[in-house]
C-alpha cells in the first residue's frame, strides 16, 4: 500500500516575507499580484481579518491601514529560492518526492516504519528551522486523500500534520466540502451540490456510473482515489483549453514600439507555456493593442490582427516571432498604449496535429521540445520568470508596478539581509 | 559549456537568452589536464538549503573580526549553543552577537567593550535565527571587483 504525504507551505508567499522580517512576525501580511493589483497571499492573521483572496488592493487600503497590515508586491526571486530550499530539505528526508507546485510537494513515505505523524512532524520542524517556512502535512493512501488530509491539517489543531488513514476517515471526509476535494472545480462543485453530493464523503460514495458520465474519467478517478485506490498520476492536466489568452494593462503608458515589443513578447512566452502545459499546439496567433478608452482626451487606437502558422506549433520562438511580426503592423506612432494581449487559437492536441505539405516539419523537433521542457521545468520549479526570453525585456518600463517589493534577500548580493553588529 | 561553444546558428529565430553569465572563448588545451577546480562554496557551505548570506553593519563585533560591510555565512541548521556567534532577532531587528553562558544565564554578548550584553530571558522578545559559520572580510580597499592587470 503506497503512503503519500502532501506537504503544503502555509501562506507560502507571506511566510517567505516573514522569514526575513522579524517586525512582521505576528502581523497580518498580504502579498499582491503583478502590478500590485489584488491579494494573492494572506498570512493567517490576514485571513482572520477577513481579507478575501483576490481582493483588489485599492478597495482594502483603509482596512490594511486600520489593522497594521504589512503589504508586499510579489517577490518571485525570493519565493522561488525559498521554495527550492524547502523542497530540497524535504526531499533529503524521504524516499521520493514529487514537486507539484512552488509551495506543494507529494512525498512518498512507502517503506518507512514507525509513526508517520511523528515523522512528518520532524520534517516540519526541520523545514521551519532551516527556512522559517511553516508546512502542513496530509498523510493518506492516495494523492487525492493526501490533499484532503492536508486541508484537514490546516483546518484545525493537529499541529500541522494529519493522518487520514484509520477507521474514522469517513467521519473526517464528511467534514470536508465537496468543493475542497482535489480535482473538483467550482463548476463541478455546483453540479454535485445540486445532486446532494455535498461533502467529500458523499462524493466517495457517489454513483460511479453517474460520475463517469457527468465528470469524465477524471471525476471517476477522483472517486476511486477517495476510496483509497491510487490512480492519479502526477501532473495530470485539466481538459485542454480551446483558446489561450494573455493580456494585461500596463503599469504606465507605453508610447514606443520597443516597449510594446517587450510586453507582447512576454505575453506570447507565457501563452506558449500554457499551451505546452496542456500538451497542445496552436495554428493561430492573435495580437491586440489599445489605448485607454476612458481617456477621451487621448488619441485612440485599438486594433487586432492575426496570423496563421504554416505548421501548428508550441515552440516559443515560433510564436514569439509571429506575434512580434503582427505587432509591427499594428503599432502606430504617437499613441499612449495602455493594454496589449496575445491570444492563441486553432488549438489541437500535439499528438494529432495536421502536417503541412509545403512547410515540412522542423528537423530539430526533438531538440526544440527539450529546450522548451527545460524552460518550463525551471519556471515551474523556481517560480515564473526564473528563465525568460530577453525579448520580454529585462527591466521593462511597461512592467509591473511593484511599489512594495521586499529585497531579494537570497539571490542578490546587493540586497542581502542586514544584521547589526 | 562545450555544447554551447559547438552550437551552430542555423536560423534567424530569436534564441532564448539565459540570464546568467557564461564564459566564452577557445577551449584551452590544458583543460584535459585539469583535475578539479576548488570551489569556495564547498569550503563555506556545508548545508546549502539552510545556508544564507547576510551583511554585517555596526562595530559591536569588531573583537570577533566582524566589521561593517563584512559578508557572514549563516547556517540555520546548526543548533545554537554558548560559544557560537549567532544572528538573533531582538525587538524586530536582526543582530549578530556571541551567545554566552555566564553564571547560569544566557547572554547575547558583543565583542567590543563599548557595548553591553543582552540577557536572554524566557520573556525577551528574542529569537535565534541562525549560527554564523564564516566571516568574509574584504581586505582590498577600493570598491568594485579586483582585476588582474597585465604587466
Amino acid at each position: 500500500m503506497p503512503v503519500y504525504a502532501l506537504a503544503d507551505c502555509n501562506s507560502f508567499y507571506a511566510s517567505c516575507e516573514k522569514a526575513f522580517n522579524p517586525r512582521i512576525k505576528n502581523r497580518p501580511v498580504v502579498v499582491l499580484s503583478n502590478n500590485d493589483g489584488c491579494v494573492v497571499a494572506r498570512s493567517a492573521e490576514a485571513k482572520a481579518l477577513g481579507i478575501p483572496m483576490g481582493a483588489p488592493a485599492f478597495k482594502h487600503e483603509a482596512l490594511f491601514k486600520a489593522n497594521n497590515v504589512a503589504v508586499f508586491s510579489s517577490n518571485y526571486a525570493l519565493y522561488g529560492d525559498m521554495s527550492a530550499r524547502v523542497m530540497r530539505t524535504m526531499a533529503d528526508m524521504v524516499p521520493a518526492c514529487e514537486v507539484y507546485s512552488i509551495d506543494e510537494s507529494f512525498l512518498r513515505l512507502d517503506g518507512l516504519r514507525g509513526d508517520m505523524t511523528a515523522f512528518c512532524g520532524k520534517i516540519r520542524e526541520r523545514v521551519l528551522r532551516w527556512t522559517g517556512i511553516p508546512v502542513s502535512f496530509g498523510i493518506a493512501e492516495t494523492k487525492t486523500l493526501a490533499k484532503a488530509a492536508n486541508k484537514l491539517a490546516k483546518k484545525g489543531g493537529t499541529g500541522g500534520v494529519f493522518d487520514l488513514r484509520g477507521p474514522d476517515a469517513d467521519e473526517w471526509l464528511a467534514r470536508l466540502d465537496v468543493g475542497d476535494v482535489w480535482g473538483v472545480g467550482p463548476q463541478y462543485a455546483k453540479l454535485l451540490q445540486s445532486r446532494r453530493i455535498r461533502t467529500a464523503l458523499d462524493l466517495k460514495q457517489a454513483d460511479r456510473v453517474w460520475i463517469r458520465k457527468h465528470m469524465t474519467v477524471q471525476g471517476l478517478q477522483t472517486v476511486l482515489e477517495l476510496n483509497g485506490q491510487p490512480c492519479i498520476p502526477m501532473e495530470q492536466a485539466p481538459p485542454p483549453k480551446k483558446a489561450i489568452c494573455c493580456s494585461r494593462s500596463f503599469g504606465a503608458y507605453v508610447r514606443n514600439l520597443e516597449g510594446l515589443r517587450e510586453a507582447v513578447a512576454s505575453y506570447a512566452t507565457r501563452a506558449a507555456e500554457k499551451l505546452r502545459g496542456q500538451d497542445s499546439v496552436c495554428s493561430i496567433v492573435q495580437v491586440f493593442i489599445r489605448t485607454n478608452p476612458f481617456k477621451p482626451e487621448h488619441r485612440q487606437h485599438a486594433e487586432l490582427a492575426q496570423a496563421t502558422l504554416p505548421v501548428a506549433s508550441d515552440y516559443t520562438p515560433d510564436l514569439l516571432r509571429t506575434a512580434l511580426g503582427i505587432l509591427e503592423r499594428l503599432f502606430r506612432e504617437g499613441h499612449a498604449y495602455q493594454k496589449a494581449g496575445v491570444l492563441l487559437a486553432g488549438i489541437e492536441p500535439k499528438g494529432s496535429r495536421q502536417l503541412s505539405l509545403i512547410a515540412p516539419q522542423p528537423k530539430d523537433e526533438a531538440k526544440r521540445g527539450k529546450a522548451m521542457a527545460v524552460l518550463d521545468a525551471a519556471n515551474r520549479r523556481y517560480g515564473r520568470g526564473a528563465l525568460v526570453y530577453a525579448a520580454g525585456g529585462i527591466e521593462p518600463e511597461w512592467g509591473m508596478k511593484r511599489e512594495k517589493l521586499s529585497p531579494a534577500y537570497t539571490t542578490r548580493w546587493d540586497q542581502l539581509l542586514e544584521v547589526r553588529g | 559549456m562545450y555544447a554551447l561553444l559547438r552550437f551552430k546558428r542555423t536560423t534567424d529565430l530569436p534564441l532564448p537568452l539565459m540570464l546568467c553569465r557564461v564564459q566564452a572563448g577557445f577551449p584551452s588545451p590544458a583543460d584535459d589536464y585539469v583535475e578539479q577546480t576548488l570551489d569556495l562554496n564547498e569550503h563555506l557551505v556545508r548545508n546549502p538549503p539552510a545556508t544564507y548570506f547576510v551583511r554585517a553593519a555596526g562595530d559591536s563585533m569588531e573583537g570577533a573580526g566582524i566589521r561593517a560591510g563584512d559578508l557572514l555565512v549563516v547556517d540555520r541548521s546548526i543548533d545554537p549553543r554558548p560559544g557560537l556567534i549567532v544572528i538573533a532577532s531582538v525587538q524586530g531587528e536582526y543582530t549578530v552577537k556571541l551567545l554566552e553562558r555566564q553564571a547560569g544565564r544566557l547572554w547575547l554578548a558583543p565583542a567590543n567593550p563599548r557595548y553591553a550584553a543582552i540577557e536572554i530571558t524566557p520573556d525577551s522578545d528574542l529569537e535565534i535565527w541562525g549560527v554564523v559559520t564564516h566571516v568574509i572580510h574584504r581586505t582590498l580597499p577600493e570598491a568594485g571587483h579586483a582585476r588582474v592587470r597585465p604587466g
